[in-house]
């Protein structure tokens, strides 16, 4: 069961591909609201709430993050985080 | 069903999720890593589905494996020229993204291991306490204790910025 919490840890090891280890690592997290749920409080829905509300946070990060990153890649050319020390040209 | 089979298919999900996700993170090339990302959240939502949250794991499949990953999907061939591989980072940092691998799970099984869990009593894995579509939809709109009307309408708020924020960013200067 709590290979979960693990998972969202070792999947941080990647520095490149940022934001697809972030979106592992919010999963792992859900989940584990979801499971703690279901085998400690089955009569409350507090865990599947906060699931369900960390899904849709999730999916609003994701949008900004690439709008972000696509007007970064028009700016500067390629989204290497090695050549976006600069905000401003 | 039968607890041994569900159990067995369990772990197998489990150990799907898990080889899927190291997969992700280490492929060099983008759109795959997009594509097992898919993968583990499918996985999920079979999790989900073990667990016996229908509802989460409907939301899962249509939110994150309907929309996120397209976006990615979209964002990767917008920014990526042909034939683009990723490059590694020096090898320093890989030592010490391993460090805090290594750390971050010894904590967790410690205290896995230290805290001993009050377990509900009831069906665990192999139960089937199916949620009522009605409770859920009164919990999620409700204003009492347990229930979450204001985080619901605050999230429509921050969605609404979100939307705002996007256009913002990428707008033609």
């Amino acid at each position: 069961m709590f290979f979960v919490g693990i998972f969202g840890f070792v999947t941080r090891k990647n520095m490149i591909a940022i934001l697809i280890s972030l979106e592992l690592v919010l999963n792992a997290v859900e989940i584990n609201f979801a499971v703690f749920n279901r085998y400690l409080h089955p009569q409350h829905l507090d865990g599947m709430f906060f699931t369900l509300f960390g899904i849709a946070i999730t999916a609003a990060e994701t949008a900004v993050a690439l709008a972000i990153i696509i007007n970064a890649y028009r700016t500067v050319g390629n989204i290497d985080i090695k050549n976006l020390s600069k905000m401003k040209e | 069903m039968d607890p041994i089979i569900n159990l067995i298919l369990f772990f197998c999900v489990g150990i799907a999720m898990l080889l899927l996700s190291v997969l992700a993170i280490t492929t060099r090339s983008l759109l795959r890593a997009a594509i097992y990302l898919l993968l583990v959240l499918i996985c999920t939502a079979g999790l989900y589905l073990f667990l016996n949250f229908h509802f989460l794991a409907a939301v899962q499949l249509s939110v994150y494996a309907g929309g996120v990953v397209i976006l990615f999907v979209f964002a990767i061939f917008l920014t990526t020229n042909k034939g683009e591989m990723l490059l590694g980072h020096s090898f320093q940092r890989y030592v010490y993204g391993a460090l805090a691998v290594i750390l971050g799970v010894a904590v967790t099984v410690f205290a896995w291991m230290k805290h001993r869990f009050l377990y509900a009593p009831g069906p665990g894995l192999t139960g089937d306490w199916e949620i009522n579509m009605k409770v859920i939809g009164q919990t999620l709109l409700g204003t009492g204790k347990h229930q979450y009307l204001l985080p619901f309408e605050i999230l429509s708020v921050l969605l609404l910025a979100c939307i705002i924020g996007g256009i913002l960013i990428a707008r033609k200067k």
